[in-house]
């Protein structure tokens, strides 16, 4: 049954499928139509770094079939991009030309790879990974023997090192900073993140500036700042990413690192929301900081909440930042937001688990980040958050002695 | 059915969870706050990852990946991502071990 006005909603990822099923589930009876710009039903994009490429070829990693879409009534419309909304008249068009009247809106577009703009840059050996067609690419190029440089000792290049490396392919990784994952963990957990992959084979050059790439009829080269050459047969550049806005932005919506929303993921016009990587919302632990993540679970909670409070349910988006990333048999967990000025408690788990806390000046619990083997770190992980949403200011000896119980101080009273 | 000797009734805390593997298949077993024990399928339904790794709270256990949470008592699914319930076995302490019900 399609009423003429329903729940549109703008995008194809995690944040866009748990708000339709949401609506569903908070007894949303309308329509819900939802838009993605990519060839496919909605998928998760976490295995796209690791098991999608390692496993290749194996099934896509779909959220849901079209046919369960239409088990729960989603109209869905793929490959098809909405390029306007129209706040005024309630409506968004469409790349076809047709037309969608919603009467809320939900914009969950995610962000786009930043690109490189260094010279050289705009080579067909050049490769970013957001999609299943990237990763598809460059899955098909991993063959032992081959040469795979990566730009940018984030997350996404870690884990694609990681990845290759496991294909049988050697990897150059390219860091300008003078460490890996400068932005998202401690010093001591990078140092063991770098040096796993190091003795995995993998080549880490940080500090080095890039002056530009050259490509050939067989390679890659890039060149950096001291004359080097580094000659491969791809590059993937895993540089950062930027919210994808432009919707927002020329329907007159207000942008601050993302599109801006309340604590409701409410836009500043009040029939759309907006859910996912591609938003800055106040964190209210951490005294309403605005930030913008680009994490699963955040998109699947704001989906979620985004949802709810397109039926006028109130719900307010609480959440503590929570992330995670695989990297061989190594996983990395973080929660929170560490400031500059916190200093750190170490909690050693056993087989060379470990978590860092995070405690602000005044003694209060911001945040953790923890490596370990498989899960090692998941449950002191998890009871962190519950700790920081609590704003639990523990003492020192409790957090650095693995054997504590973090539930015990969870449930301490007062 | 058989009933296996999977651990010592005291090597699980109250309100925790432990991994048993037996014939190639791996289980998660629970001692709840009330001090009674269950077992589930070790692997969360969502994407296989070990259960053991995560938080019990109440009757409640969180997979350590992405959260998603079942009942464990009766296997019933509690919140997204999961959908599909765990299976169950039974369970009895017998002379301080706990046994589980392969099926």
């Amino acid at each position: 049954m399609t009423q003429p006005h329903g729940m549109v909603i703008i995008g194809g990822g995690i944040a866009a499928s748990r708000a339709a099923n949401a609506l569903r589930d908070e007894g949303w009876n309308g329509s819900i139509t939802m838009v993605s710009d990519e060839p496919h039903v909605p998928y998760d994009r976490p295995p796209l770094s690791k098991t999608f490429v390692t496993d290749a070829p194996s099934p896509a990693p779909y959220l849901a079939d079209i046919a369960a879409l239409a088990a729960i009534g989603v109209d869905f419309i793929s490959s098809n991009a909405a390029t306007r909304i129209d706040p005024q008249a309630s409506t968004v068009r469409l790349r076809d030309g047709q037309s969608l009247t919603y009467e809320k809106l939900l914009i969950a577009t995610g962000a786009q790879p930043r690109r490189l703009t260094l010279p050289g840059s705009e080579s067909a050996r050049v490769h970013y990974l957001r999609t299943i067609e990237d990763s598809l690419a460059i899955a098909e190029q991993l063959k032992p023997g081959a040469h795979m440089i990566v730009i940018g000792g984030g997350f996404i290049g870690l884990e694609i090192a990681c990845s290759a490396r496991k294909l049988g392919a050697r990897v150059t990784v390219i860091e300008g900073l003078p460490r890996i994952l400068s932005r998202g963990v401690p010093q001591e957990i990078a140092e063991v993140v770098a040096s796993r992959h190091r003795q995995e084979g993998v080549a880490l050059h940080c500090n080095a500036k890039i002056t530009h790439l050259v490509e050939s009829d067989d390679a890659i080269g890039v060149t950096l700042a001291d004359g080097q050459t580094i000659t491969g047969d791809l590059v993937v550049a895993g540089i950062g990413a930027q919210p994808a806005t432009d919707l927002a932005s020329k329907a007159g919506l207000a942008i601050e690192n993302g599109i801006r929303v309340d604590s409701y993921l409410q836009t500043s016009d009040p029939d759309i929301f907006a859910a996912g990587d591609c938003v800055s919302f106040p964190l209210a632990a951490y005294e309403n900081t605005r930030v913008r993540l680009e994490s699963w679970r955040n998109a699947q909670d704001q989906g979620v909440v985004a949802a709810a409070n397109m039926l006028g349910k109130q719900q307010a988006y609480e959440a503590i930042p929570w992330f995670w990333s695989d990297q061989y048999d190594l996983s990395l967990q973080i929660v929170g937001l560490r400031g500059a000025q916190d200093r750190s408690i170490r909690r050693d788990l056993g087989d060379d688990a470990f978590i860092l806390f995070h405690l602000d000046p005044a003694g209060r619990l911001t945040g953790a980040s923890g490596i370990g083997v498989g899960n090692a770190v998941a449950r002191d992980i998890r009871l962190t958050e519950m700790l920081i949403a609590k704003g639990v200011m523990p003492q020192d000896d409790v957090l650095a002695d693995g054997k504590a119980s973090l539930k015990a101080l969870l449930r301490q009273p007062g | 059915m058989p009933w296996i000797s999977a651990c010592e009734a005291d090597e699980i805390d109250a309100e925790d969870v432990m991994r048993f593997d037996h014939d190639g298949h791996t289980y998660a077993l629970y001692r709840s706050p009330d001090d009674k024990y269950y077992a589930t399928d070790g692997l969360c339904t969502h994407e296989q990852v070990h259960l053991c790794d995560g938080l019990v709270m109440d009757n409640i256990i969180e997979c350590p990946k992405h959260n998603g949470r079942f009942d464990y008592t009766t296997g019933a699914p509690k919140g997204a991502p999961v959908c599909v319930a765990l299976k169950t076995y039974n369970v009895k302490v017998e002379a301080g071990m706990v046994m589980i019900e392969i099926v």
